[in-house]
């Protein structure tokens, strides 16, 4: 079991879906989130005075799957959310060490 | 007959407040006279009595033009400041309407228009609460025909509300509400209405020639005075000024600081429409004219210079180039030419862009421009006057924005101070980094959300 956390662009979330559902994705979590890296933030001004937007706004998704989906999941994550432009994001694999599903109390591979 | 009571009428119509009131006795005799035979007639209403049903129709919705500035003055503070301090905003421009109507009521009216001064155009007092005089002379006799005195009241009472609103914006989100509302009640109730007796209650400045038909100074500039002193006594709001720099505090909601400024303007139709002080169609006509032309031009040249300064064009700043316009036109909106309504607001329009940014450069931390709007742009608008229209003194004009600066600043200092020294002016830091909504009322304004 693998947790996928990728961070893309906000306006990419839908495309990026619909893609996932169509290789059987099942469930997602996503959080508005902001941060930077080298994208680095931009200048704005209100009112005369300049300052700095350090800060973009990212959305994070969240996927928990089997092992031997994070392959083609990776592969459909870049086709759908890349722009080619600085600022397209990350993704990360993480190992998962258990899973509950609340309601019923199923455990692992079957509660995913 | 009939037309010749129109004509009379509107020839002596678009008198000043202070010199209707003084026709009043006259008047009243000729009047009286008339009246009889008006009556007699029965279902005929005579031309006279048309002409007063339609000039105080008129006065009463530019009345509520006027009340409905103050929703305007809410919304474009609530907007232009953070989410956190919205309810406190709100509920200051809440208590102000009543604190200006009240006091107004109970003093105010009578030491505007005090009739006789007992230092002579100094300082005259009526008494205190409001009271018509019986029949006629409370009505179709009280302004020649324009209006009753209860119109004339409830007029002249949305306008003193306006002046303490002006302070609210430039003081928002660090001051202890106690101590503003304390301030407020005590320069709407005596320092408002007493100088404003020098010019619209026919005092000295009225005696020399100064003109200011709307109130660009006696409304605009006596807020603009006290939201300085204010200001300069509170400090900064915490963050704004550090390290030498300035780094901006975004208003949290611009939808409703638009919202705000366009309320404000519908209500100046009625704040300078109405302060032709009849339904005199050529003047108002005119006024409203001028007014919009103003405020178009102010918007045009905030833009222009924003846009120049700042290599973008700026949102906050075209709302404060229409405010600009539109306190600038205000005392001459009957006295000068269309194209001297344009030239006023375009300037107008420019001058609040720059006093905006050298005020935050020299860190007097004004959060919506209060100051530039109203009392730079109310300093303009009043000199303008001696600049654009041929028939009034530039230096007289002068002489009337020193004076009332002469007064109302250190009035207000002076209020604040004493404040300052009893209760404090200035929240406590924890309050103002969590915000005054929690703080001062306990509440939010936006339950459920997190936008802090």
């Amino acid at each position: 079991m693998k947790k996928i956390e990728a961070i893309i662009k906000p306006f990419k979330l839908d495309t990026l879906k619909e893609a996932l559902q169509t290789i059987g994705v099942t469930g997602m979590t996503v959080s508005e989130i902001k941060g930077f890296g080298r994208q680095k933030g931009h200048t704005e001004i209100y009112r005369g005075a300049e300052y700095r937007v350090d800060f973009i706004p990212k959305v994070k998704v969240e996927l928990v799957l089997n092992s031997n989906m994070v392959e083609q999941t990776i592969a459909t994550i870049m086709e759908a959310t890349r722009t080619g432009k600085i600022g397209d994001g990350k993704i990360f694999v993480l190992p998962v060490d258990s899973i509950t599903r609340i309601r019923t109390g199923e455990t692992d591979e079957e509660a995913i | 007959m009939n037309t010749a009571d129109i004509n009379l009428s509107n020839k002596e119509l678009p008198m000043k407040k202070s010199m209707a009131r003084k026709a009043v006795l006259p008047l009243l005799t000729a009047l009286l006279a008339v009246l009889p035979a008006t009556a007699m007639a029965g279902e005929e209403v005579s031309g006279s009595v048309a002409m007063y049903v339609v000039n105080n129709t008129w006065m009463l919705v530019a009345t509520l033009l006027v009340f409905i500035m103050h929703l305007g003055f809410a919304s474009l503070e609530a907007g232009m400041t953070q989410a956190k301090n919205t309810v406190n905003i709100l509920f200051k421009n809440t208590a102000i309407i009543a604190i200006g109507l009240l006091t107004y009521a109970m003093m105010g009216f009578n030491l505007m228009y005090p009739g006789d001064f007992s230092i002579a155009g100094f300082f005259g007092f009526a008494g205190f609460g409001i009271a018509a005089p019986d029949g006629v002379a409370g009505g179709i006799a009280y302004a020649d025909g324009a209006y009753s005195y209860w119109t004339d009241f409830i007029f002249q009472a949305m306008f003193a509300a306006t002046a303490a609103t002006i302070v609210s914006g430039a003081v928002a989100e660090r001051i202890k509400l106690h101590s503003f509302l304390i301030f407020s009640t005590i320069y709407v109730a005596i320092i408002y209405p007493w100088v404003g007796s020098w010019k619209w209650g026919g005092g000295w400045l009225d005696a020399k020639g100064f003109y200011d038909f709307a109130g660009s100074t006696l409304v605009h500039s006596v807020g603009g005075w006290a939201a300085l002193a204010g200001v300069m006594l509170l400090g900064p709001r915490l963050g704004k000024y550090v390290g030498g720099g300035i780094k901006p505090i975004m208003g949290h909601n611009m939808p409703l600081a638009t919202i705000g400024v366009f309320l404000l303007w519908f209500g100046w139709f009625g704040f300078n429409g109405g302060s032709v002080l009849s339904a005199e169609p050529g003047l108002v006509s005119l006024v409203f004219v001028t007014t919009c032309l103003a405020a178009a031009a102010g918007i045009v040249g905030a833009i222009l210079l924003s846009w120049v300064l700042q290599k973008k064009p700026d949102l906050t700043m075209a709302l404060n180039g229409a405010l600009a316009g539109l306190v600038g036109i205000t005392a001459g909106a009957d006295v000068v030419s269309v194209m001297g309504s344009v030239v006023i607001g375009f300037i107008a329009g420019l001058i609040v862009v720059a006093s905006v940014m050298i005020i935050d450069r020299v860190k007097i931390d004004d959060p919506v421009g209060a100051i530039s709007v109203h009392l730079i742009c109310g300093i303009w608008g009043t000199l303008a006057v001696g600049i654009f229209s041929a028939d009034h003194s530039f230096l007289i004009q002068l002489l009337g924005v020193a004076a009332y600066g002469a007064v109302c600043f250190p009035a207000a200092f002076g209020i604040f101070f004493v404040l300052k020294s009893i209760f404090g002016l200035r929240v406590d830091e924890e309050e103002e980094l969590q915000g005054l909504d929690v703080g001062e009322h306990g509440m939010e304004a936006y339950g459920g959300f997190v936008i802090k």
